[in-house]
């Protein structure tokens, strides 16, 4: 009897579940003016297109030198957009922890600063900044390290919440001083997990420096943007894959680093 | 002479229920003392009213003709340096080596540069690889401390309590999380160490054959307040039926009545 | 003390060494020089272009300053801002179920207990070249492969959700307890029953919170796309304020919207993840 009142109660709440994702489902397709039908039925063509189109030739392989310093200029941006978010990140960090946090009212000021940075939109960020900082890296590097701190500042909150307080405990026994306690007992522990983050902020970034290029007017998505409205799309083939080829090494090389650490 | 005082301590974390009530007692130098009691006597909130890593509400704690309760912040970091302190869960920081551990007992002594850039004098390094020697674990102290035994963990505990140069160490249930072997090892260890070098040392223990074979002196505590303090050959079945709330108490009251 | 020399190790200059100078040291102490040493790179080779910061700084404090204080709308009305803002969700949406939908399948066989090896190895590298292209490249392309509008732009960040959401589910599956599996098996079960009895209601909670997750994301990569493949809604907006319009007032009344809504999403994934993963698996 029981039991098939909360069959019967589950079913319902399958059934109302599935309406609602239905009847949302057809009001985004409604306001976007989506067609699935439509979607699918073009997707067979873009791909003819993507292998017809964006491929690789000989002549733009005369621009691969100028592709890649873009894109090494793209990758440093990031790179130094991550590394130094990663320093003011851990005086958030630490400030915004309960374990390490000193007083409530600059606990919340860190956790609010990192809610604002991280929750407006790198893209955002990028078009506030280009109306006064104007067309250079200046701007993408200031975007990227914006929302790199937002989200940085929460993951190390929550690292070094998981940190256990037992050694801060014992340095405080011995009488060690706050900066001493968060520099040896606090930080030791949460290294390995920050600088997974870290590595992570820096896959983000690339891709997102692509994007904050394609605005600003820097970097490879300077060259993809300039490619694409060229309609030279085996440049536009030539700069996609060595987009993909840098975002793969890099991943390769921090998952190595990451089972090396943790 | 007593190198710690307690006068009348009391100490509760809310408005419903005491952990210490006026507690009194004088430990004098070189006194080797044990705090028995069950779980929730309040053994460790008293261990940690001594170097005030809990606040003390009432009462007064006098360590070394300090009044405890009135430092401020230099003088209470200047005083814990004297006080060394060793846990259950031995509380090292698991990634660093060994000796690092050990070398954190000296953080007191340091400014917070000194401390932060790991400069710590010759003469401390190989004090702590001395401690370690004598703790026979000197062949580890290259090794992660998170790759040791748990009895090897403690006897890190230890060494870092013991490069601190403190007058009194306060282990709180230094042997709980151990086999019986590595316990007595430690146990060993504390007696010996403290008495060759003459430190004070106040162990929190719940087992009474241990703090009988070890201490000089067991104080009993139940419900937050002395129900024993008296040389350990004076302690008696009656005393641990007390402390420990066993039912004889009840029977015996019984007969009295 | 002479006697314990011979477990001590000695820098160099004599000093005694108190790190234990094992791999993972190594390794950490190498990523982060090499990391500082990238940074101080990146500086020098920046393309500083026609930038002042004399002048750059306190214009963009002043920026701030009218953006945030003084928010309004001037080129469009307060039900448009909210239609676009629809729009804009209605592209995360999107995105986010027919993702769902497209990586549960695909999950089932990417998960190493429920699928062969070899299948299992090729999707997991089909997936990581798609991560590997950004998200915008993808709307870009579609763009003029399958022809502007709002089907490129959640063919794009539909390629993206795939490849999230295959990672997760298929970690997901692959926690499933190896007993459930076996019983079902010895039972005689074919592989839809065991996915359907087994694996789809112990990990049902998960997957949707891992949904929903994506589409926090999604929502501020389709404000994204708005701006810089032009896919429409608020983003698109934002992008002809500050770049065609310069006005600054509605660039932070639109940024206020954004915020507003994407702090909203944030609360309501956090609750969801502190509710179903109480071990953190954030990464």
């Amino acid at each position: 009897m029981n039991e098939k009142v909360m069959r019967n109660h589950r079913k319902r709440q399958t059934i109302i579940f599935s309406i609602i994702i239905i009847v949302l489902t057809y009001l985004s397709s409604d306001i976007t003016n989506f067609n699935i039908i439509h979607g699918i039925a073009t997707l067979p063509e873009a791909v003819k297109w993507i292998f017809s189109n964006l491929f690789i030739n000989g002549e733009t392989l005369e621009r691969l030198p100028k592709i890649l310093e873009k894109l090494a200029e793209t990758i440093l941006m990031s790179i130094a957009a991550t590394t130094t978010a990663t320093v003011v990140s851990i005086f958030l960090g630490i400030m915004g922890s309960k374990t390490t946090g000193t007083s409530t009212a600059l606990g919340m000021f860190a956790r609010f600063v990192a809610s604002i940075a991280r929750n407006i939109p790198v893209v955002a960020w990028a078009l506030i900044l280009l109306l006064s900082f104007g067309q250079n890296s200046v701007t993408g590097y200031l975007a990227l390290f914006v929302g790199s701190v937002g989200f940085l500042t929460r993951a190390f909150i929550e690292s070094i919440d998981e940190a256990s307080l037992s050694a801060v405990e014992a340095l405080r026994a011995t009488g060690a001083t706050y900066f001493q306690i968060v520099y040896k007992a606090v930080i030791p522990q949460c290294l390995p997990q920050m600088i997974s983050w870290i590595l992570f902020m820096i896959e983000t970034n690339i891709r997102s420096a692509t994007l904050v290029g394609i605005l600003t007017g820097t970097g490879i998505g300077y060259s993809f943007d300039l490619y694409y409205k060229t309609l030279n799309y085996n440049a536009v083939a030539l700069v996609t894959f060595s987009i993909v080829l840098s975002v793969i090494v890099i991943e390769l090389i921090s998952n190595h680093i990451r089972k090396v650490i943790l | 002479m007593s190198l710690v005082k307690v006068e009348k301590l009391g100490k509760s974390y809310n408005s419903q229920t005491k952990v210490l009530k006026d507690i009194s007692f004088e430990v004098g130098s070189g006194e080797f003392v044990s705090i028995i009691g069950p779980s929730g006597a309040g053994k460790s909130t008293l261990l940690r009213c001594i170097n005030r890593m809990v606040e003390i509400d009432e009462g007064k704690v006098i360590f070394d003709d300090l009044d405890v309760g009135s430092l401020n912040k230099k003088e209470l970091r200047k005083m814990r340096t004297n006080i060394g302190m060793i846990f259950q869960h031995y509380n090292l920081v698991p990634r660093l080596s060994v000796i690092e551990n050990v070398l954190h007992g000296r953080l007191g002594y340091k400014t917070t540069l000194q401390g932060v850039f790991n400069k710590f004098t010759e003469a401390e390094k190989e004090h702590a690889f001395f401690l370690l020697k004598k703790l026979g674990i000197e062949d580890h102290a290259y090794k992660r401390c998170d790759q040791l035994s748990g009895g090897q963990q403690q006897r890190v505990g230890i060494a870092r309590s013991l490069i601190q140069e403190p007058k009194i160490v306060l282990c709180d249930e230094p042997i709980a999380s151990l086999d019986p072997n590595a316990s007595k090892v430690i146990m060993d260890y504390l007696k010996s160490i403290t008495m060759e070098l003459n430190i004070t040392c106040i162990v929190n223990l719940h087992q009474v054959e241990i703090a009988r074979n070890y201490s000089d002196r067991i104080i009993g505590l139940s419900k937050g307040g002395i129900v024993f303090d008296g040389p350990s050959y004076r302690l008696a079945t009656d005393n641990t039926d007390e402390i420990y709330g066993t039912k004889t108490v009840e029977t015996r009251k019984l007969v009295t009545v | 003390m002479e006697a314990t020399a011979t477990y001590i190790k000695r820098k160099s200059n004599g000093q005694i060494t108190i790190k234990s100078g094992n791999k993972v040291e190594r390794v950490i102490r190498w990523t982060l020089i090499l990391l500082t040493l990238l940074t101080v790179v990146a500086f020098m080779f920046f393309n500083y272009a026609g930038l002042d910061l004399a002048k750059a700084i306190p214009e963009t404090a002043y920026n701030l300053k009218t953006m945030f204080l003084e928010p309004g709308l001037s080129h469009f009305s307060w039900g448009e801002a909210i239609y676009q803002v629809g729009i804009t969700l209605g592209l995360a949406f999107l995105a986010t179920i027919l993702g769902a939908v497209i990586a549960f399948f695909l999950a089932l066989m990417a998960a190493t207990n429920l699928s062969n090896r070899w299948v299992s190895k090729t999707i997991r590298v089909v997936v990581a070249f798609i991560r590997a292209v950004p998200t915008v490249l993808w709307v870009l392309i579609f763009a003029i492969s399958a022809g502007l509008g709002s089907e490129a732009a959640v063919l794009g960040m539909l390629f993206h959700s795939i490849a999230y959401l295959v990672k997760a589910f298929s970690e997901a599956f692959e926690e499933v307890d190896k007993g459930i599996l076996e019983a079902l098996r010895s039972t005689g079960a074919s592989w839809w029953h065991i996915v359907t009895h087994a694996i789809l209601p112990s990990t049902f909670t998960y997957l949707l919170s891992w949904t929903f997750l994506r589409f926090e994301i999604n929502f501020s990569v389709a404000v994204a796309m708005g701006a810089a493949a032009g896919a429409g809604g608020i983003g698109f907006e934002l992008f002809m304020a500050s770049g065609f319009y310069f006005d600054l007032r509605e660039v932070g009344l639109i940024t206020y919207m954004i915020l507003l809504l994407a702090i909203i999403l944030e609360i309501i994934s956090t609750r969801l993840k502190s509710r179903y993963f109480p071990a953190t698996s954030t990464n």
